[in-house]
């Protein structure tokens, strides 16, 4: 059964390699390698799955180990990989909702000429990912992290052509490679300090290694999962990533790339368990980021970058889970799985909005959509339910626990985390409603819009004869693109409470995250409790907002805090006039210490002795007595130190 | 007689060598100003010889005179070729190795 584990990621990576080296001869067929190679990893994915089930919880992990990579000395790194319970819930999340997304883009991709290039980046995508989840240890870790990395990068800047997309690619590899030095060094902190970067040497000897250490590597790894699962500070890239294809940023935000860095935080697990300031680091990064991604969530016009926001906000509270130790680890991967149900379906549900409104991203031009598109409206509902909470469906389990968690940290923290998670809920409530009613409910905003830019009068007549801009017919999606998200939606209504239900996903997953209940100040109906009461003031003040009155079709001006949040409360600004600015003047004050300092003392010292040699040059004046003279006081001079040597 | 005094007359000869080479312009003179300083070592040489009972000091004597007259001959024959050059015996005129 152990051989089954290389076959995973084989089947991604050999539709990679097929679709992106076959050429032109696959266009035709390339899509469905693609989609049936992935699906064939998810097959793979169960018989594993029904193989652990089989087995004893102790016995549930399953190693094979392909070929020693670098054997140099005391630094060996193995091809290996390790099945546990953790890993195998990341296999099923990522191969099958990767492999609906793969169904998906076949309809969402139809029309581009690029598709067989697209399938194969998304197999990579998926092999690279798998490749993450599956290694037995951080050196093979890390190239699986990178390879998400190069496909995030491939497939965000798909279409290369704009220069808006070309620039967020590069700006999400660059922000992400910040993270990966993070993880490179923790990885190098490692083998200085157990001397090796397996999983079982690191993770079994954090006992006997000073704290200090350990939190280090732990804040190295925080680093490294800020950078993939876009935390604040490195959050930047997740709104721009918007310009890749819609089935891209389901992925991205679903089943691959963000959740890495949640990953990587619950299998370090024992690091941090033994390092508690960094599991503080971790929660505070993970409370600042939900709120943040939540306020910018708000704020967003475009319905791709709404949902970005709130996948932010939603890592957020996985991070903050992870941060909190055995009591959230559980949760976090739960919240994870379920979030990767509602939000592929919510992504794929906005795309199927833009296929049928001609691309068209601006909520305000929406409205009302609901009679036209029902299948991605239900589902979308479904979705929306799910991730706000609505009693009974995924994101009321998953998210309530880690509110619970938070609350059971105890102390000042457990309150002030507990309480920025029941903010959290309350915006995510507001902001989700709002996309909700401003996209299928109020007056149908894209009838009779004269142009996309009201204040360039001048394009009008252009862009009507064009029909770039002209009234869109919206329409449902191909069956192709709705089985997808039908199959999320019955994922994001059920997922959450047949996990919950005896305690299934906790017992599952115990064994390797193990797990504590911590002793929560408040019951855990009175957090539900107060859950609902959020959820429904954030519905409320949607409703009042956007529900009641019609929404103005250009945005309002907005308080100080919506315009900042539009603009993605500053981050931008904050890395141009902290990082950019700050680099230009760091280099240019090394430049000018370059030039004068060190320039100063080479030129220096070269003019020193060039002077010197010209003035030494005047003693050869081709006088043979001047030579004589010298001659003669040099033979002088060295009598008389030997007479003086001999006396002293 | 006291061998030191063929030392202080040694070391009269070679003052007197030194200063010839050193303040005469004359080649010829300036030449045999330093044959006169090699043979105030010579005398010293000996002289030393004699005081300390070994032959050392006599054997380097023949040395210094073989390689005089080897000097003599590469010298006097630079002396007349710079004569029939310029005219000039003068060690001040040949004066062309500078910058």
């Amino acid at each position: 059964m152990e051989n089954l584990i290389a076959l995973l990621i084989a089947a991604p990576l050999l539709g990679a390699a097929v679709l992106l080296a076959g050429g032109r001869r696959l266009d035709r067929v390339g899509h469905w390698i693609g989609t049936l190679l992935s699906a064939a990893s998810f097959v793979f994915g169960l018989i594993l799955f029904a193989d652990l089930l089989g087995k004893n919880a102790e016995h549930r992990t399953l190693t094979q180990h392909l070929w020693t990579w670098i054997p140099v000395g005391g630094f060996q790194a193995d091809v290996t990989f390790r099945l546990d319970q953790l890993s195998m819930t990341f296999v099923l999340l990522i191969t099958g909702v990767g492999s609906l997304i793969h169904l998906y883009s076949v309809g969402y991709m139809e029309h581009d000429e690029r598709r067989r290039r697209f399938f194969g980046y998304l197999n990579l995508f998926l092999a690279a990912m798998l490749l993450l989840v599956l290694a037995d240890n951080y050196l093979l870790l890390y190239v699986g992290w990178e390879g998400v990395g190069l496909a995030s990068y491939l497939l965000i800047g798909f279409w290369q052509h704009k220069p808006s997309a070309a620039t967020a690619a590069k700006k999400a590899f660059l922000v992400n490679r910040v993270g990966d030095m993070g993880l490179s060094i923790a990885i190098m902190l490692m083998f200085t300090t157990f001397g090796s970067f397996a999983f079982g040497p690191v993770l079994g000897h954090t006992g006997d290694t000073s704290e200090g250490k350990l939190t280090a590597i732990g804040l190295m790894l925080l680093l490294a999962a800020c950078g993939k699962s876009a935390q604040v500070p490195l959050q930047s890239w997740l709104g721009d990533a918007m310009e890749g294809p819609t089935p891209v940023s389901a992925l991205i935000h679903a089943a691959t790339m963000v959740t890495a860095g949640v990953y990587l935080i619950v299998r370090s697990g024992a690091i941090f368990n033994a390092a508690p300031d960094a599991q503080l680091a971790v929660t505070v990064v993970g409370a600042v980021t939900l709120l943040f991604g939540a306020i910018v969530g708000c704020a967003k016009d475009d319905i791709k970058k709404a949902l970005a926001g709130s996948t932010m906000s939603q890592i957020g509270y996985m991070v903050l889970a992870a941060g909190l130790g055995p009591i959230g680890y559980v949760f976090a991967i739960m919240h994870l799985v379920t979030h990767g149900f509602f939000k592929a379906g919510l992504f794929l549900g906005a795309g199927s909005v833009m296929h049928g409104m001609n691309d068209e991203v601006d909520m305000r031009r929406y409205g009302g959509l609901r009679k036209y598109m029902p299948v991605t409206f239900i589902t979308f509902g479904l979705g929306y339910l799910a991730i706000i909470g609505f009693p009974g469906l995924s994101g009321f389990f998953s998210k309530d626990k880690i509110i619970e968690a938070a609350f059971a940290k105890g102390g000042t923290e457990g309150w002030i985390l507990g309480g920025a998670a029941l903010l959290g809920a309350a915006i995510t409530a507001f902001y989700m409603t709002r996309v909700m009613l401003m996209t299928f409910f109020g007056e149908e905003r894209w009838r009779n819009q004269p142009t996309r830019s009201p204040e360039a009068p001048s394009a009008e007549p252009a862009a009507e004869t064009r029909g770039e801009h002209t009234e869109p017919h919206p329409h449902e999606s191909p069956k192709v693109m709705t089985i997808p998200m039908i199959v999320l939606a019955v994922g994001s209504v059920f997922g959450g409470a047949f996990f919950s239900i005896g305690d299934r996903f906790l017992n599952w997953l115990e064994p390797v995250t193990g797990h504590s209940e911590g002793d929560s100040p408040l019951s855990a109906a009175t957090v539900t409790g107060a859950t609902m009461v959020c959820l429904v003031i954030g519905v409320a003040i949607a409703w009042a907002q956007y529900g009641r009155k019609p929404v103005p079709a250009v945005a309002p001006r907005g308080s100080l805090l919506t315009r900042a949040a539009r603009r993605d409360l500053l981050q931008d600004d904050f890395n141009h006039v902290v990082l950019v600015r700050g680099g230009e003047h760091l280099t240019r004050s090394l430049v000018y210490v370059d030039h004068t300092l060190v320039d100063g003392v080479v030129n220096g010292t070269a003019a020193g002795f060039g002077g010197m040699s010209g003035r030494l040059r005047r003693l050869q004046n081709g006088f043979v007595r001047s030579y004589a003279v010298s001659m003669f006081g040099g033979a002088a001079l060295l009598v008389a130190a030997t007479l003086l040597m001999r006396a002293v | 007689m006291n061998p030191v005094n063929y030392l202080y007359l040694a070391a009269l000869l070679f003052t007197i060598g030194a200063t010839g080479v050193l303040i005469r312009r004359n080649a010829i003179v300036v030449f045999m100003c330093i044959e006169l300083m090699l043979n105030a070592c010579n005398l010293a040489f000996v002289t030393f010889s004699r005081m300390h009972g070994n032959l050392d000091g006599q054997i380097i004597a023949f040395f210094t005179m073989v390689v005089a007259a080897a000097e003599v001959v590469v010298g006097l024959a630079i002396i007349v070729s710079l004569f029939r050059t310029r005219h000039s015996a003068s060690v001040d005129d040949a004066s062309l190795m500078k910058l």
